[in-house]
């Protein structure tokens, strides 16, 4: 029989293979290897190997897939309001998108970085950037939860973000538009840029054991924009590299005004010698306005502060901080090997990749090897600071990962191609094409000491025909290339959210054992929390009406409410009694201007609803429960403006008739 | 012929499969049939670490308070003190009805009883809401079980 079925097998696979050659395709899908199915295929009920942390762009969330299956596990809210589950929506959570600006619901998120100690991923946090009103957000890794969120002043587009440290000791955050300092009267004219803009890049400390970050101090820097950055590692750490364009200081039309000059410059920063002028009070206490925001486990809920100072070192006053390196043609990406020894510049006008020597750049800073300075920064004589260039490796080099067997993977935006190359020989080795117009990249571990190459993930810019159409607007394209062998392997497309940038990807048993379950209603400390139904209650403080309210399968309790009148404003604190894992339950008001809760077992949140009109208004249940979820529901009795039905409340007991309404 | 010959072996392949599959049917829960199927399994004392729970002949303060609130937290939400089933069970009579143990066992390993137990799945029949695993710690369903029994007239 075993044979037999092989046998069969063996025929479809020969049927398959003359069937495919007799169609002679021309479109993509030859680029695609027979056994990529097997190689993707993760049963039912099986786990993928890895996670993968992908950006979501202009939705301001993050995505996390599995890999290599492809499967969406979770859009991790960050930066931007989300109707799955109340982030940005119920009044525990409102807190985390507040700024100096007030409340912003929609943001742009760009790059993702995993906590690493000793150059590792360690799996605890991932730190991500808010391109368009300028902060760094921390999410836990065990709830996958936005931890915090912290606001960066003197900044403008925080593209260079948030790039950390091998020992996660700093987040950076390098201004992507130069502006005025936030403390000096910034009314202006525009084209007054080369006297009064500066470019700013702020160093988050964060701390060891919480996570809990903290704006150390910023470095202010030439006004130029800063794009892209990686940090130092092993013989480079305490060093920072950041790729910087618009070195003509444009204001206008940068597409052609930025391009002008041949090279821009990557910023070497020592760090830790802007530590010692910090240690030595050379900082200036510079009074600015930003928003740090803090969620809290146990009270299930966010604090927002605004702060009011900050600390800056002025890297032309304070002399070898900052060094300029030449890079050919408006450099994006900037990325240091695993050794710490090269130092990856990419131009993206250019049809060659520079490759930088730690060890060059440091010979040359001690001897002085300029060609002059740049705005009081000197600047480092490009052939001595060059390790090598790759030369014809494709036109529009963007960001380069590697697999720490001593070889680099650079897309190619322009060409639209994968390339790989050996670091050492800057040989060409291999090259793949993408669909279409590949930015980033992600090895997982690929931006650390030890690279798990077993994959590449290719995140494109444009998605055309890869999908079954949707209108004008498509889903984005990623692709997975198997890298375990000499020559990169495309096994799988898989449709991502908003516009994946950077995007991180690690073994699943650094994250998947550590992850919560549910949260313990023994520590559930919010101010509204109910444990267990006799301590609900309807208080009311005013025209305000503070409804403590539990939810179990299935019911709320209490679910008849009356004595809510125009004009007030009614809060649900709802605490969740399950102490099971994945079972939410969710709270729906007919006509709630402010969407629903979605309440995680042990969990207490709030809505906030003002009634609009008088009647009989529901609530029921938005997460399938039980057996009898359809029948967790209950009304609430909105009565006139100064109408004297009291406060009353209950669960399971019908009240005394509505002519006698002075007693509960 | 070629389609038509593939075709065959395909469905051939397919019978041959057809035998692996066939011995892990999965049970829907509450399907199983409420007698005892496994003459190991002492359906008296359920499936759980609990083999023998110390019980005094009067009510111990402590662990009565313990499991008051435990109740209150916990409990309340589906089971009234009375007989009357609200989501789950009444309570009055519960520890008549089964061993300390069988309750201990069904408080702390309520899916794997869920799914094996003949009584627990006599009684989710009955309310057809599956109880919630409410991470009830040792201790707590302790507290629980000496709730119960001052529920249940011991003094």
């Amino acid at each position: 029989m075993r044979t037999y079925k092989f046998s069969a097998m063996a025929l479809i696979a020969v049927a398959l293979v003359i069937g495919f050659i007799a169609c002679k395709p021309k479109n993509a899908g030859n680029a695609v290897s027979a056994d990529a199915a097997s190689k993707v295929y993760v049963a039912p009920g099986k786990y993928d190997e890895f996670y993968n942390f992908v950006s979501g762009g202009f939705s301001g969330q993050m995505s996390v897939y599995g890999l290599p299956s492809g499967r969406l596990l979770k859009v991790v809210p960050i930066f931007s309001i989300n109707p799955e589950n109340g982030y940005g929506f119920s009044e525990e959570s409102k807190p985390m998108l507040n700024t100096s600006h007030g409340f912003i619901p929609w943001d742009d998120q760009h790059h993702l970085d995993l906590s690493q100690t000793n150059g590792e991923i360690d799996g605890r946090w991932i730190f991500a950037n808010a391109n368009n009103t300028p902060r760094v957000a921390r999410v836990d890794l065990s709830t996958f939860h936005t931890s915090e969120i912290i606001e960066l002043p003197n900044s403008a587009g925080n593209h260079s973000s948030p790039f950390i440290t091998e020992n996660t000791e700093y987040v950076v955050a390098g201004t992507r538009f130069s502006v005025p300092p936030d403390d000096v009267n910034g009314d202006v004219p525009i084209n007054t840029y080369k006297k009064n803009f500066k470019g700013t890049i702020s160093f988050i400390s964060v701390d060891k054991g919480s996570g809990k970050m903290d704006i150390a101090f910023q470095l202010q820097c030439p006004g130029v924009n800063f794009d892209l950055s990686h940090s130092g590692k092993e013989k480079s750490h305490g060093w920072f590299f950041f790729s910087c364009y618009n070195t003509e200081q444009a204001n206008t039309l940068l597409e052609v005004n930025a391009s002008q000059n041949d090279k821009d410059f990557i910023m070497a920063v020592n760090w830790k010698k802007a530590e010692e002028y910090l240690k030595a009070g050379k900082g200036r206490k510079q009074s600015v306005k930003y928003a740090h925001n803090v969620y809290d486990e146990k009270t299930h809920t966010a604090t927002s502060e605004i702060k009011t100072e900050v600390t800056v070192l002025d890297t032309k006053l304070l002399k070898d901080i900052c060094y300029f390196i030449p890079c050919p043609k408006s450099p994006h990406g900037c990325d240091v090997d695993p050794t710490g020894e090269y130092i990856v510049g990419s131009g993206k006008l250019a049809a060659l990749i520079p490759v930088f020597s730690f060890d060059k750049i440091q010979a040359a800073i001690a001897a002085k090897d300029y060609i002059g300075d740049y705005d009081g920064i000197p600047i480092i004589k490009y052939e001595s600071a060059l390790y090598g260039e790759v030369k014809k490796p494709g036109l529009g080099p963007l960001h380069t990962e590697f697999d720490g067997k001593g070889n680099a993977y650079t897309s190619f935006f322009v060409s639209s191609e994968v390339v790989k190359w050996n670091i050492k020989d800057l040989k060409v080795l291999d090259r793949a094409p993408t669909y279409y117009s590949v930015g980033h990249l992600c090895i997982p571990g690929g931006d650390t000491k030890k690279p798990n190459a077993k994959y590449l993930i290719a995140y494109n810019k444009i998605t055309k025909d890869r999908y079954l159409p949707t209108g004008p607007e498509l889903a984005q394209s990623a692709q997975l290339y198997d890298i375990s062998g000499d020559k990169m392997q495309l096994i799988l497309d898989f449709p991502t959210i908003g516009e994946p940038h950077y995007a991180q990807a690690v073994s699943a048993d650094l994250i998947k054992n550590n992850s919560v379950k549910f949260f313990k209603i023994d520590e559930n400390t919010n101010k509204y929390v109910s444990k267990g139904e006799s301590t609900t209650k309807v208080v009311r403080e005013g025209n305000k009406v503070h409804i403590y309210m539990t939810a179990i399968r299935s019911h709320f309790s209490p679910d008849n409410i009356e004595g809510v009148k125009l004009g007030d404003e009614v809060y649900f604190h709802i605490t969740n009694l399950e102490q099971d894992w994945d079972v939410p339950h969710g709270f729906a008001i007919k006509a709630a201007g402010n969407a629903e809760l979605l309440i995680m077992p042990g969990e207490t949140q709030t809505l906030k609803w003002t009634p609009d009109r008088v009647g009989i208004i529901p609530i029921y249940c938005t997460d399938f429960c039980s057996a009898l979820h359809q029948e967790m529901q209950g009304y609430v009795r909105v009565s006139q403006a100064g109408s004297n039905v009291p406060i009353s409340y209950s669960l399971g007991t019908n009240l005394p008739n509505a002519d006698s309404t002075t007693k509960k | 012929m070629k389609k038509v010959l593939v075709m065959m072996l395909v469905v051939v392949t397919a019978y041959a499969c057809g035998n692996q599959n066939g011995g892990s049917t999965t049970k829907a829960p509450g399907s199983e049939a409420t007698t005892n199927d496994n003459p190991s399994y002492d359906p008296q004392r359920g499936e759980g670490k609990f083999t023998k729970v110390e019980v005094a002949a009067t009510i111990d303060a402590k662990l009565l308070e313990n499991g008051t609130k435990v109740y209150t937290v916990k409990c309340s939400a589906c089971h009234k003190l009375t007989g009357e089933k609200l989501v789950g069970p009444g309570w009055t009579g519960v520890t008549k009805r089964h061993t300390a143990e069988w309750i201990m066992n069904f408080v702390t390993n309520t899916d794997a009883m869920l799914n094996k137990d003949p009584k627990a799945q006599a009684l989710l029949e009955i309310c057809l809401v599956r109880m919630p695993n409410q991470n009830v710690s040792d201790d707590d369903a302790r507290g629980i079980y000496e709730f119960m029994r001052k529920n249940d007239g011991i003094k």
